[in-house]
């Protein structure tokens, strides 16, 4: 293939990245942003999503549409709950306290990776994609009678892969539009602006917590239904989502929706256009180092009023 | 030679001047009492002086050095000491712990050390205490503590924020005799509500009042003059 | 104050006693494995010097463990380098490492500090896997017996390795006693206790914590050095996030800013995970359970519960 077409095909498949990143990161960011707290659990609801997405699709064997469109809708809904359950029983009661939280999290990933292992087992599940037709893509070259276009061999994205990307956009307007436009949304704005004139006002600040840690979670495993057809399930899943969510965030202005949106599709598609350059890990090494340096030397810059 | 210069200090907090354009001079072995009634940015000036707040604009010149940019923990290593308005030792370390941090900077050896602290506990009559924690030392006896942390690093300036806040009479008494026997050797500025230890102590009392200087003079010029009653007006705090 | 030195002496003195005793009962299998927890217990002191003492909560002292096990391992097998002074090597990989990321991430706190240094760790451990063909990769690679002879005395021989970790062990542990009783130490504490009053007492925080750092990292390092050359194996899960968690667990689990707690918190720590992977694959499930109980129940660990409700005079 020649560089033109290979570079299109990099950023399709980075945009299918950024995508579902966008989707995971918002979560984790929805969480930072309003309950100020960082959730290190985030990616092990993510492999939950997918885990459960498979085993939701399997339960429904000989339809895999309905299976699919089932656990799509279910899948998040169930992690939710869990983790509306997690927040009620453990954070709450540390008092959402920042460094006890993080451990207490690191505490919830291994248990929920580890009770994967154990009743899932630890092998890597497809999840077949509800519809997958080959959509071959053309590519111009120049000839003797000025531009024409061909379809270069291997150049091409399946119609689920498109899907991903408008169904990641869907839902990404939908958050933005409870944010900005409902009356839920103006109670998690209120509770992110102070938790204290909230409470003062009769908004019931630990349900809303509840409900955001909750959302936060369902984000990050809608986020892993859309993408299993792609990869496989397996419970070690969690650890890359997680890891780029944080870029991700912190790049983005830890909590601002917008600004995490921006930073996933510049991580995403950087990411699909770098590794055609550079090996993979050296790739990671450098977001690594970037991300730290960013929080190091930019922490005002990054998060307007110094929240971390 | 003074001990401080401060000329033209500003401190800015979103748009309001809580110190504005402020000139001080200190000479060696006074005792300057600064006063002035809630909100005069007395607090805010200390804390530019002890760089714990950074100026917005202005000079400050210390033992002859420029110290406006030198960030707090060596201006105090080259002589400050601060004692905080509101109460900040060490609470879980003993009397003698606290005071040994802030005198071990400049002691050459524990046993340095433990002379330097014997002696300051002894100074503010705290001795008998000196094993017990911090944090069950009476209020009165930890404002003590503090200054006795002050007074082990031997300082050529100490700042005093406010140091008989919450002391009984009788201890305010006790206090008084303690800045005449510190004043034998040590420059001090005394932030100070209490007109009466004022009046003892100063030799020369500046009066702030909306983060500028108002009046400057000795305690009976201060008492004489109309200006400062008035800023006064309302702050019960004028006995004489 | 007399009185409570002396039970201090007994306490930790008994502990030495004891744990050099127990190389002549145990039976082979134990017999190794309290040789590892010892290694790992000084892992978690340098830990525990930083989050327990200084009040630093890292995740990612991984690192500094790998900057030493590679330090020396790289010393010992690709550069023929003797075991003593690849030992030497590893530390002194350590202490750098941690005065680069000691000088960069001190100037954030709580928990962007938490995460800077979660992600210079990962860096380190994607480092590792970079240059694969130095370090094998996931894979890591072996430490030949005739490399592990330190000073004529070959590490690989369970008694010989007993004694080495106990050496170390002692080492570590009687130097923290001693720094935490120095006027370094005491200055250390003063600023956990009230950063803003040593600040105003003439301290150069910075400087302190920055110091702090390094010595943490430098004994991480130690352990790991350590470790590479007892058991004679170097690899890149021990640069991996989940030997930054060990440490806090560890030290959550036995007290922060205990002497014995890091001891207590590996030893239990360590059968409990032991006795579960006999039992199944999913044994790190111990190990999120103790976390989220710990931080639900008991925040001050095991020794720190035993501080707070019967010896008041423990370290």
């Amino acid at each position: 293939m020649d560089f033109g077409p290979y570079l299109m095909l990099a950023t399709l498949e980075g945009a299918v990245t950024a995508a579902v990143l966008a989707l995971t990161a918002s979560g984790l960011a929805l969480v930072f942003g309003i309950m100020r707290v960082v959730n290190v659990a985030h990616g092990e609801f993510f492999m939950l999503g997918a885990v459960l997405a498979w085993w939701v699709t399997d339960l429904m064997g000989a339809t895999p549409v309905l299976g699919f469109a089932i656990a799509l809708v279910v899948v998040p809904l169930m992690v939710a709950a869990l983790a509306t359950f997690a927040d009620m029983t453990i954070l709450k009661r540390i008092n959402y306290d920042p460094e006890r939280t993080i451990v207490a999290t690191i505490g919830i990933l291994y248990i929920l990776q580890q009770v994967t292992l154990m009743t899932y087992g630890p092998d890597a599940r497809p999840v077949t994609a509800p519809f997958n037709t080959r959509l071959a893509l053309p590519w111009f070259e120049r000839t003797e009678d000025g531009i024409s276009l061909y379809w270069p061999w291997g150049l091409s994205i399946t119609s689920y892969k498109l899907a991903v990307i408008g169904a990641a956009g869907g839902v990404l307007l939908g958050l933005w539009a409870v944010m900005k436009r409902s009356r839920l949304g103006l109670m998690m704005r209120a509770t992110e602006q102070d938790r204290e004139m909230a409470l003062a006002f009769g908004i019931p600040v630990e349900r809303i917590y509840a409900l955001v840690f909750g959302m936060g979670a369902g984000l990050a495993a809608l986020a892993a239904v859309l993408v299993v057809p792609i990869q496989q399930a397996h419970y070690l899943m969690g650890g890359d989502p997680l890891l780029l969510s944080f870029i991700v965030v912190i790049i983005g202005g830890l909590g601002s929706l917008p600004g995490t949106v921006l930073a996933a599709l510049l991580i995403g598609l950087s990411d699909g256009i770098i590794s055609v350059f550079f090996s993979p890990t050296l790739a990671k090494i450098l977001a690594t180092l970037l991300v730290a340096m960013l929080l190091v030397f930019r922490p005002q810059g990054m998060f307007g009023e110094r929240r971390l | 030679m003074s001990v401080l210069v401060a000329k033209g200090l500003i401190r800015q907090f979103n748009g309001l001047r809580a110190v504005d354009n402020v000139t001080l001079e200190i000479p060696e072995q006074q005792v300057r009492a600064l006063i002035g009634p809630n909100g005069a940015g007395k607090t805010t000036l200390v804390g530019l002086l002890s760089g714990r707040l950074a100026c917005s604009n202005g000079r400050i010149d210390f033992l002859g050095r420029d110290i406006t940019k030198v960030p707090p923990h060596k201006r105090i290593a080259m002589g400050m000491a601060y004692t905080f308005q509101i109460t900040s030792i060490f609470p879980s370390l003993s009397v003698h712990e606290n005071v040994a941090i802030a005198a071990r900077r400049l002691c050459r050896n524990e046993k340095d050390t433990r002379a330097v602290v014997a002696d300051a506990l002894k100074r503010v009559s705290l001795a008998h205490v000196a094993n017990t924690d911090a944090a069950d030392l009476s209020y009165g006896h930890q404002r003590l503590l503090e200054i006795a942390m002050g007074l082990s690093q031997s300082p050529r300036l100490l700042i005093l924020d406010e140091p008989t806040q919450g002391l009984a009479e009788g201890e305010v008494a006790e206090f008084i005799k303690l800045i005449h026997d510190i004043r034998q050797n040590t420059t001090v500025l005394l932030i100070e509500h209490n007109m009466d230890v004022v009046m003892q102590v100063a030799d020369v009392v500046t009066v702030l009042n909306h983060g500028q200087v108002l009046f400057e003079g000795t305690p009976a010029d201060v008492q004489a003059n109309i200006e400062v009653q008035t800023a006064y007006l309302g702050g019960a705090h004028v006995k004489a | 104050m007399r009185r409570d030195v002396q039970k201090n002496l007994l306490l930790h003195g008994g502990v030495l006693v004891a744990l050099f005793a127990l190389q002549f009962v145990l039976p082979a299998y134990h017999h190794g494995n309290v040789a590892r927890i010892m290694v790992l217990a000084t892992y978690a002191m340098g830990y525990n010097l930083l989050f327990g003492y200084v009040d630093l909560l890292s995740l990612g002292h991984a690192v500094f463990f790998a900057a030493g096990l590679y330090g020396m391992g790289i010393a010992v097998s690709h550069l023929g380098v003797s075991a003593p002074l690849g030992l030497m090597i590893g530390v002194l990989a350590g202490g750098v490492v941690g005065a680069i990321i000691g000088a960069l991430a001190l100037r954030t706190e709580g928990v962007a500090f938490m995460i800077v240094t979660l992600m210079f760790a990962q860096a380190g451990y994607l480092i590792i896997l970079y240059f694969g063909e130095i370090t094998r990769g996931d894979e890591g690679f072996v430490i030949q017996q005739v490399d592990r002879l330190f000073f004529g005395g070959d590490l690989s021989d369970p008694f010989i390795r007993y004694y080495a970790a106990f050496t170390v062990f002692c080492i570590s542990f009687l130097s923290i006693l001693a720094l935490l009783h120095s006027p370094f130490g005491k200055t250390l504490i003063a600023i956990r206790e009230n950063q803003e009053r040593a600040v105003m007492l003439g301290y150069n925080v910075m400087r302190f914590k920055l110091l702090a750092v390094i010595f943490s990292a430098a004994l991480s390092a130690l352990a790991g050095a350590t470790y590479g050359l007892l058991f004679g194996y170097v690899g890149a899960s021990f640069a991996s996030v989940q030997y930054s968690i060990f440490p806090l667990l560890w030290v959550l689990l036995g007290g922060a800013g205990t002497a014995l707690g890091p001891l207590v918190g590996v030893f239990f720590m360590f059968y409990l995970i032991d006795i579960s992977s006999g039992m199944t694959t999913a044994y790190m499930l111990v190990a999120g359970v103790v976390l989220v109980g710990l931080t639900l129940f008991a925040p001050q660990g095991l020794m720190g519960e035993i501080r707070r409700r019967f010896w008041r005079w423990l370290p």
